[in-house]
């Protein structure tokens, strides 16, 4: 089978070079900074940290490069979904797309372009070192489920799912994925805005009791939105915020939307809180907190430009 | 008959108000370094911008060394306050002594540390100070001022008529509330949203046309204000949101003092300003969840500094 990495980022180069592993997967990439698809092309591209990988792929910058694809896996940040399967839906008419970014709304825009779509929430994580270098921070499962509005069939589902798992990537397929990804949108957008606001770490956060407060409000009205919509949490998100804030494991993990503001780059702020946000309004849940999150991140990116 | 005035604190504002005092009445001025006094002492107060003069003062940095007043401008901004009402404890018993301070509770500080007739202050002045003996005057817009406890309004009004006779526009009401409480709303909106987003008070302060626009937190931000206004039975003086509209249509975008704080890592006045209106809220049991998530995050700032 054929997979297209779609947004060869951090997470999408887990996938990539992992997958490549695999004598019966032939792995593209599909990826708009040059230097890293050179050398991806020139020497292939490598995992080091939480495991030692190199794997061997075809890089491009130019979607009419790309052939027909059984899987897609777009993994750029979210504010790029638009521009990147616009660019590349020609490459999967006969296949499925799944997404493993962050927020909700992904997978809207990318049945917009393609016909057979996977909903998908990824926890490992990482950080682009060098061209055709990420360092592999933290090991974590992977959940997919088809879209319900354009489904892709279950037994797809299934086999890239498999796939992923048997390259080192532990991947569920399961009928409703919402559970997963409602509980890390809630997760990200109760603690990623709060540390970009405030410039402290995650841990920083979380033992500041006033400030944890704030995060348990944004937590609510996640929660609210979800169970409006019939979602079922796999898990309390409270939880992974609480076991996130151990010395051990993320105390002093500055969240990507710090490291993005740090940077001056655009955040993921409206596939989080805008996403909890819109879902909120369509069923009729009030979203207050995480309203004005939003439009405080959205105000910070718009300092730049002063 | 007030002959003598002593401004404590030679910020911008104290510095404006010694300057101009000066052309009426021997103005002193006690200020908390001694290099500040010395500077004052030797080449006098040089006020530029909207009026341009040079000011006698008598300033040191030591009640002590100053002849006694007859009125007393407390106007360090409210993270010096608690100090400075220390170092006027036992001294200047004829004096009467107002306070200019942004937010609520400064007349307390001060009358915890003496029995002296108390005068309230909301001043919208504003200046820039270039060096220890130079302020530029920006804004000449009013100082209201109103009776605290049993000072009667004829105090108040000798002291506004001199304020207006050194040059300055000025107002003595009856009753201070409404324009204080106007102010507070004011500043704990504008401020803290501006020390958060990096943003000066500029245009999109009174954006609301997108769902994220930063007009929207603000107005949900005022109304929540003037709800714990109306339970604290205070009836507004000017409405904050139109005060916000107004004031973002004059030509150039103010820095708010809050800004210039957390923009050089120092303590901001969120305590009497933000923190005041939470505190109302809780006395009066109204929620202000809005306000209070905007105190935690600007208190969460300046720990970051650390």
């Amino acid at each position: 089978m054929r997979v297209c990495v779609v947004g060869c980022g951090a997470v999408g180069s887990l996938f990539a070079a992992n997958l490549a592993g695999l004598d019966d997967v032939e792995v593209w990439a599909y990826d708009l900074a040059h230097e890293h698809v050179e050398a991806i092309n020139e020497h292939g591209l490598r995992l080091s940290g939480a495991g030692e990988v190199l794997g061997r792929l075809r890089a491009t910058s130019d979607p009419a490069e790309l052939p027909s694809c059984d899987f897609g896996i777009v993994a750029t940040k979210a504010m790029h979904t638009e521009s990147a399967i616009r660019a590349t839906a020609g490459a999967f008419r006969d296949g499925c797309v799944a997404t493993v970014q962050n927020g909700v709304g992904n997978e809207d825009v990318i049945a917009a372009h393609v016909e057979r779509v996977i909903r998908g929430t990824t926890f490992p994580a990482g950080k682009l070192v060098a061209p055709g270098h990420v360092q592999w921070d933290v090991k974590g499962d992977t959940t997919l489920g088809p879209f319900e509005p354009r489904p892709a069939p279950f037994e797809e589902v299934e086999r890239l799912a498999d796939a992923c798992t048997r390259a080192g990537m532990p991947t569920y397929a399961v009928h409703d994925a919402r559970g997963p990804q409602w509980r890390k949108v809630i997760f990200n957008a109760a603690t990623n805005p709060v540390g970009a606001l405030t410039g402290l770490t995650h841990g920083r956060v979380c033992e500041r009791p006033d400030l944890r407060q704030l995060v348990t409000g944004l937590v609510d009205e996640g929660k609210a939105a979800a169970a409006a919509q019939g979602i079922e949490l796999d898990a309390d998100p409270e939880e992974l915020i609480d076991h996130a804030a151990k010395p051990e494991v993320a105390y002093d993990h500055k969240s990507s939307m710090l490291q993005d503001v740090e940077a001056r780059r655009r955040t993921e702020v409206d596939y989080l809180n805008g996403g909890i946000v819109r879902f909120g309004r369509e069923h009729g849940v009030p979203t207050p907190l995480n309203a004005a999150i939003w439009s405080l991140v959205k105000g910070l990116e718009e300092s730049w430009a002063i | 008959m007030i002959r003598r005035t002593c401004v404590v604190g030679a910020g911008s504002i104290g510095s404006l108000y010694a300057a101009h005092l000066a052309r009426v009445a021997e103005s002193c001025v006690l200020t908390r370094r001694e290099d500040h006094a010395f500077a004052l002492n030797e080449h006098g107060l040089r006020v530029t911008g909207r009026h341009d003069f040079l000011a006698r003062v008598l300033a040191a940095a030591r009640a002590g060394d100053l002849p006694e007043p007859d009125l007393v401008i407390v106007a360090t901004k409210a993270t010096g306050l608690e100090s400075a009402a220390a170092a006027l404890a036992g001294r200047f018993p004829t004096a009467t002594v107002m306070t200019v301070q942004n937010g609520l509770g400064a007349e307390e500080i001060v009358r915890s540390h003496g029995s002296w007739p108390l005068v309230s202050g909301v001043t919208f002045m504003s200046g820039t100070k270039h060096s220890d003996a130079h302020v530029e005057y920006i804004l000449d817009t009013e100082t209201w001022i109103g009776p605290y406890g049993d000072t009667p309004f004829e105090c108040v009004e000798e002291i506004a008529a001199l304020l207006v006779a050194a040059g300055l526009q000025a107002e003595a009401l009856p009753d201070l509330r409404p324009a204080q409480w106007s102010k507070l709303i004011f500043n704990a909106t504008v401020n803290s949203v501006a020390a958060l987003t990096g943003l000066p008070h500029d245009r999109h302060f009174a954006a609301e046309d997108g769902e994220s626009d930063l007009g929207r937190l603000v107005h949900a931000l005022v109304d929540e204000g003037k709800r714990v206004a109306a339970a604290a039975g205070v009836e507004l003086y000017d409405d904050p949101w139109e005060m916000n509209v107004l004031a973002t249509k004059r030509g150039s975008a103010h820095y708010p003092s809050m800004l210039e704080d957390v923009e050089a890592r120092r303590p901001t006045e969120v305590d009497l300003i933000t923190g005041a209106l939470v505190r109302e809220a809780d006395k009066h049991q109204i929620p202000a969840p809005l306000h209070t998530a905007m105190y935690r995050l600007v208190k969460a700032k300046e720990a970051s500094y650390t």
